[in-house]
C-alpha cells in the first residue's frame, strides 16, 4: 500500500470508526486528509467502520476488552442501539475520541432536544393521517414486530439526544461539524506519536474564529441585528460589526474562518472555547454585550426583532450539551415560550 | 426460523440492518431490510428562522450536504417570491455540477465499487477503498483522489467549507468568483471530464469485460421491473439542478411530468412498523406492496432511473456513453439494479462536461449574485436531483420567516421500497438450503449498494399529508396561479 | 397548582457593594423575609455569567435571583448595564427552553434598601412557589424499554450474527 516498501514491517494498531445519529460528514472529513489516509491505514488495521469497510458489529464484539487501540465516536446518541455501541466501544477501546460535534456536544440533531419521541413520531409519522388514508390506523415504529417469521426488532427512540460524555466516559474531544482536515491529521499525529495531551482534553486551539478571521474590526455598537437575507454585507468589515449574527466571537478556532470569506457569518460549528462550559450562556453574553443601549424596553426591542429564536440562534450546534440539555418536557408543544 | 443477521449493513451512508428468516428446508422465507435511525429534522427546524435551512439540513447528510443546501436555497427562493440573478443561478448550478462529480466518484471508487474491483467474495478487509488502492494501483489511485481532493477544494473555494457549505440564501449566493478562480475551476473540469472517460474505461476493463459481473448485472437476480422517476429540462434531458420531475412506467411510458411544487398529488407514503423508514409510492397507482409491475405504485429514483426517464443527455460525449449503454443492454428502460453503477459513470461525465460548460461561460464571474427578497414570505418548494434521488424541500413560515411547517422528501427515501426489494429478491435467490457464507450475505448487500443508499438522508424524515397552497409566481412577481390541497 | 408546602429552592447572586449589603441590612434590621434564597456574593452583577443561572437551574434550583446597584450606580461604573443586557438576552433563551419567566429575576437594590431587598426576596419565592418546583434534572430521564432493549442487543446479535466464511 504504502510508497516506502522498505521499511521494516512495524505492528499494527486497531482502529475503529463509528457513527451513531450522525450525517456521515465526519466520515468525509477523515477522507479529506486526503493520500494520508495510506498512513492512517498503515499504522492501523481498521476493524469497523460501516461508512467504507466491511466489519460488523459481531466482529467487535468477539474482540478482547480494551484491545482495539483507538476509537473515533462521531454521532449523538439517541437510540438504544447508539447507547449500546457507546458502551460497546468504550469497552472494547483504549482510547476513546468524540469526533466531531456531534459526539462532542450533540450538534444540529441535538435541536431534536426542543421536541420529544411523541412529538417527532406525531410529526413524522402521524400527522395528516386525518385528512390522509395513508395512515389511518397511525402506524408507527415499535420496538417490538411480529412478522410471521420471527420478531423484528427496532432501537427504543429516546425523547433526549445525549452527547457521548453523557453516556460513557471520553478520553478526548475532536470538535468540529465536521473537524477539519488539518485538526484530524494533527491529532492523528498526536496519537501516532503518543503526544497526547491530558485525559479529558479538546484537541484543538484555544482561541476564537475571530483570531483567524482577516475581516477589520473596529468597536461593536448594535442598534438592529440583521437576519442574513435582509443585508449585503461588505467583504472586508467584521460581520458582527455590520449587525448579522456571526458566532465567531465563542466559537472555538480551527476552520480559519472559512464562513466569512464567503461572507457568510460564523455559525458556530466547531464549539465553545477552551474553558467555556455552555456555549449558548457565552454567546448570548457576546451578542448581548454588543447592544448599543441601556434602556430596557429598547435592548427589548433590538433582541425581539433582531434574533426571533434565540435557542436555535445561540444553542446552534451545543443544546444537547449546554447545561440545560432540553427544552423542559412539559414545554414541549405546548406553547410555553417560542 | 433461522434468523441471520447483517449488522450493520456497510459501504453506504447511513444505519440499516437486514434481517434473513431461513425455513427448515433452509430457504429463505423473508428477509427484511430494516432502518433502525431517525432525527426528526421535520420537526425540530419548525420554530427555526427559514434561512437557517440550507444549513440545517446540510447536516441531514454529510455525503451530499450540497444537495440538501441546494433544494433548501431554491426552496427559500420560492418562500420569498425572489428570483436570484442569472449569476447566481449559474454559479450555483456549477457548484452543484462539481459536488455531482465527486459524489459519484466516491461512490463508485469508495462505496459500491469495491464489490466489482476486489471481488464480492474477496475477504472484507480488502473490500474497500484501500483494497481497491491495493488492487489497481497508484498510479490509478492517485487519480481518483486528485478527483477528490480537487472537487472538494472548488467546493470550498466557491461555497466556503469542503464538507457542509455556507453559501445559499433566497435570491443567490453569499459570493461569486473572480477570473483567476473560474480559471482554476474550468481546469479542473477539463481533467474531470478526462477522469470520467478514464472511469467508464475502468467500468468497460474490470467490469464489463467480467463474464462473471455481467452475468451478474443482467442475470435475473438482481432485476426489478418498476416505474422511474427523475429531473428533466424542457427538452427532457436530465438536470440535476433544475427542471421537472418526470415518471415513466416499467415499459417506458410517461406516468406524469409535474413541477416540484405539486409532489403531493403524485407521491405518497407508507408506514411500517418495523423500520423508521417510510415507503414513498405514487399515489395515483397506489401502494400493493413490495412487488415490481404496473400496477404497483413502487419507483425507483436513481442515477439509472434518470437516464430512463430522460430522452438523453444534454452533453456530447455524456450522450454518446448513454447510448452506449443503452444499446449493451437491450434498450430502454434498463430495469437491472446493478446497471445502475454504470449510469452513475454516465452522470460523472455529464456533470464533468457540465461543469466546464458553466465555467467556460463569462457570465460565471458577475457581480450580481444576490437579489434581496422584498416580499413577505409564505410557502414555497424546492427540489433538485441529489446524486440518490429526487430531492424535496417544502417550507412554510409565519410573516417573520419562522417555519412553522417542514416537509422533505429525500433522495433514498423514495428507493427504500424497491430497496427492501431488491434485498427480498437477492436473499431467495442466493442462500439454499441454509447454506450462508459471507460471500453470499455480500452479495446481498451488493442489491443495495447499487442504489448508493443514504440512509441519513433517509430518515430526517416526515413527510405527511398536510394542507397546502401554493402560489406560483411569474419573473416579476405576480401570481399567476395558485394550487391548493387538502386547504 | 400551587403546592402550598413546596418550599423554592432560590440561589441568589449579590454584588458586593450594593445589594449584598442591602441582605446585610435586611438581617441587621431584623426584616423577617423568606430564608428560601441561598445567597452568593459577586463582585459586581456585571459578573454573573449566564451560565451561572442555567447551572443553579440544572443543579436543581427552582429560580434565580440576580441582585445589583441601581442604573448608575455601579460600583465599577457600568457594569450592571451589562448584566441588564445579559439578562435579557438570557430570558429570551430561558423561554425557548421552556422556563417559565417569573423563575429568574434581575433586581436593584442599594445597600441602604434592605426592606426593598426583603419585599423583592418575598415576591421572587411567592411567585416561583406558584409555578411549582421545577426540577430540571427530571427532563433528562428516559422512560420506555431502555435498558432492556440494550440488554437484549448483545443477545440478539449472538444467536444472529454466526456465518460461515
Amino acid at each position: 500500500m504504502s510508497q516506502a516498501a522498505t521499511q521494516p514491517a512495524k505492528t499494527k494498531g486497531t482502529l475503529a470508526i463509528y457513527w451513531a445519529a450522525s450525517c456521515g460528514g465526519c466520515e468525509i472529513a477523515l477522507l479529506q486528509i486526503d493520500a494520508k489516509i495510506l498512513d492512517v491505514a498503515g499504522a492501523f488495521d481498521i476493524v469497523l467502520w460501516p461508512c467504507a469497510t466491511d466489519g460488523k458489529v459481531r466482529d467487535v464484539e468477539k474482540m478482547a476488552d480494551g484491545s482495539i487501540d483507538l476509537c473515533f465516536f462521531n454521532g449523538g446518541v439517541r437510540t438504544s442501539e447508539q447507547e449500546y455501541m457507546a458502551q460497546l466501544l468504550r469497552r472494547k477501546a483504549k482510547v476513546l475520541v468524540a469526533f466531531g460535534s456531534c459526539a462532542c456536544e450533540g450538534c444540529i440533531p441535538g435541536l431534536a432536544n426542543l421536541n420529544d419521541r411523541r412529538s417527532i413520531f406525531d410529526t413524522v409519522y402521524k400527522e395528516g393521517s386525518a385528512t390522509a388514508p395513508e395512515n389511518p390506523k397511525d402506524v408507527r415504529p415499535q420496538p417490538e414486530t411480529q412478522m410471521p417469521e420471527g420478531t423484528l426488532h427496532l432501537p427504543v427512540f429516546y425523547d433526549t439526544l445525549k452527547t457521548l460524555d453523557q453516556t460513557v466516559a471520553v478520553d478526548y474531544y475532536l470538535p468540529g461539524c465536521p473537524p477539519e482536515a488539518e485538526r484530524i491529521w494533527a491529532a492523528i499525529e498526536a496519537i501516532l506519536a503518543g503526544k497526547l495531551p491530558p485525559r479529558g482534553s479538546t484537541l484543538g486551539l484555544a482561541t476564537t474564529v475571530c483570531d483567524e478571521c482577516k475581516r477589520k474590526r473596529n468597536e461593536k455598537k448594535i442598534k438592529k441585528f440583521y437576519r442574513t437575507w435582509q443585508i449585503i454585507p461588505d467583504e472586508e468589515t467584521c460581520l458582527l460589526e455590520q449587525g448579522l449574527i456571526c458566532c465567531g466571537i465563542a466559537t472555538r478556532a480551527g476552520c480559519g474562518a472559512l464562513c466569512p470569506q464567503v461572507n457568510s457569518p460564523c455559525i458556530g460549528c466547531h464549539g465553545p472555547n477552551e474553558g467555556v462550559e455552555d456555549y449558548g450562556a457565552r454567546l448570548a453574553s457576546a451578542v448581548a454585550s454588543v447592544i448599543d443601549s441601556s434602556d430596557p424596553d429598547e435592548i427589548e426591542r433590538i433582541i425581539d426583532e433582531g434574533i426571533p429564536d434565540p435557542v436555535g440562534t445561540f444553542y446552534r450546534f451545543s443544546l444537547a450539551g449546554s447545561l440545560l440539555r432540553r427544552k423542559s418536557k412539559k414545554a414541549v408543544g405546548n406553547g410555553v415560550g417560542k | 426460523m433461522k434468523r441471520i443477521s447483517i449488522d450493520p449493513i456497510t459501504r453506504l451512508e447511513g444505519h440499516g440492518k437486514i434481517d434473513i428468516f431461513l425455513d427448515e428446508a433452509g430457504e429463505v422465507a423473508n428477509a427484511y431490510l430494516q432502518i433502525p435511525e431517525l432525527r426528526g429534522f421535520e420537526k425540530f427546524c419548525v420554530g427555526r428562522p427559514a434561512e437557517e435551512m440550507p444549513n440545517l439540513t446540510a447536516r441531514i447528510c454529510g455525503v451530499c450536504p450540497e444537495a440538501h443546501h441546494m433544494a433548501a436555497t431554491k426552496a427559500l427562493d420560492a418562500l420569498f417570491g425572489v428570483e436570484p440573478p442569472t449569476t447566481a443561478k449559474k454559479l450555483r448550478e456549477l457548484f452543484y455540477s462539481i459536488f455531482y462529480a465527486t459524489d459519484h466518484t466516491t461512490h463508485f471508487y469508495a462505496l459500491g465499487g469495491p464489490d466489482f474491483v476486489v471481488g464480492p467474495d474477496a475477504p472484507p478487509a480488502e473490500r474497500n477503498i484501500l483494497g481497491v488502492i491495493k488492487k489497481v494501483g497508484m498510479d490509478v489511485a492517485g487519480k481518483v483522489l486528485k478527483m477528490r481532493r480537487d472537487g472538494h477544494a472548488l467546493i470550498k473555494m466557491i461555497g466556503g467549507r469542503a464538507v457542509h457549505p455556507n453559501w445559499g440564501l433566497p435570491g443567490g449566493v453569499s459570493k461569486g468568483i473572480d477570473e483567476t478562480q473560474r480559471l482554476e475551476i474550468e481546469a479542473r473540469g477539463r481533467e474531470a471530464v478526462e477522469f470520467a472517460q478514464f472511469s467508464l474505461k475502468v467500468f468497460d476493463s474490470l467490469v464489463l469485460a467480467n463474464t462473471g459481473y455481467v452475468e451478474l448485472i443482467t442475470g435475473d437476480v438482481f432485476v426489478h421491473r418498476t416505474y422511474n422517476m427523475g429531473m428533466v429540462d424542457a427538452q427532457n434531458r436530465t438536470n440535476f439542478y433544475d427542471g421537472k420531475i418526470r415518471v415513466t412506467g416499467p415499459t417506458g411510458k410517461e406516468h406524469a411530468k409535474y413541477d416540484c411544487a405539486q409532489y403531493r398529488e403524485f407521491v405518497a407514503e407508507r408506514v411500517e412498523p418495523w423500520t423508521y423508514l417510510k415507503f414513498p409510492y405514487l399515489r395515483k397507482i397506489g401502494w400493493k406492496g413490495l412487488v415490481d409491475g404496473e400496477d404497483s405504485g413502487v419507483y425507483k429514483a436513481t442515477p439509472l432511473s434518470r437516464c430512463n426517464v430522460a430522452d438523453g443527455m444534454a452533453t456530447p460525449l455524456a450522450q454518446a456513453e448513454y447510448q452506449r449503454m443503452y444499446a449493451t443492454l437491450g434498450g430502454k428502460p434498463i430495469h437491472h439494479t446493478l446497471a445502475t453503477h454504470w449510469a452513475r459513470l454516465v452522470e460523472l461525465l455529464y456533470a464533468a462536461e457540465r461543469w466546464v460548460e458553466l465555467a467556460a461561460d463569462p457570465a460565471i464571474t458577475g457581480k450580481e449574485y444576490r437579489t434581496l427578497p422584498s416580499r413577505t414570505p409564505t410557502e414555497g418548494v424546492g427540489c433538485v436531483e441529489a446524486p440518490r434521488g429526487t430531492l424535496t424541500h417544502h417550507y412554510a413560515t409565519d410573516e417573520r420567516g419562522i417555519l412553522t411547517r417542514v416537509n422533505l422528501i429525500v433522495g433514498t427515501t423514495n428507493n427504500n421500497a424497491p430497496i427492501s426489494m431488491s434485498v427480498k429478491k437477492a436473499a431467495q435467490a442466493l442462500i439454499h438450503k441454509g447454506q450462508v457464507r459471507e460471500g453470499l450475505l455480500n452479495r446481498v448487500e451488493m442489491a443495495f449498494r447499487a442504489y448508493d443508499p443514504c440512509f441519513g438522508c433517509a430518515t430526517h424524515s416526515l413527510p405527511g399529508q398536510t394542507p397546502l397552497e401554493v402560489t406560483l409566481r411569474g419573473p416579476d412577481g405576480t401570481p399567476i396561479a395558485r394550487l391548493s390541497q387538502n386547504v | 397548582m400551587p403546592d402550598e408546602t413546596f418550599e423554592p429552592k432560590i440561589v441568589g447572586f449579590c454584588c458586593n457593594w450594593c445589594s449584598y449589603r442591602a441582605a446585610d441590612l435586611a438581617g441587621t434590621a431584623r426584616i423577617k423575609y423568606a430564608p428560601n434564597v441561598r445567597i452568593l456574593r459577586v463582585m459586581c452583577s456585571g459578573r454573573v455569567d449566564p451560565s451561572f443561572v442555567l447551572k443553579a437551574l440544572a443543579s436543581g434550583a427552582d429560580g434565580v435571583l440576580v441582585a445589583g446597584c441601581h442604573p448608575g450606580e455601579c460600583h465599577y461604573i457600568s457594569q450592571n448595564y451589562k448584566a441588564m443586557r445579559r439578562y435579557h438576552m438570557l430570558k429570551h433563551t430561558l423561554a425557548g427552553l421552556g422556563v417559565e419567566p417569573d423563575r429568574v429575576r434581575l433586581v436593584w437594590a442599594s445597600a441602604a434598601e434592605g426592606q426593598q431587598f426583603a419585599d423583592a426576596v418575598d415576591k421572587l419565592v411567592e411567585d416561583v412557589r406558584r409555578l411549582g418546583p421545577l426540577r430540571w434534572p427530571a427532563n433528562w430521564t428516559e422512560d420506555g424499554h431502555r435498558r432492556e432493549a440494550i440488554a437484549g442487543m448483545a443477545k440478539e446479535h449472538e444467536e444472529a450474527m454466526e456465518v460461515l466464511p
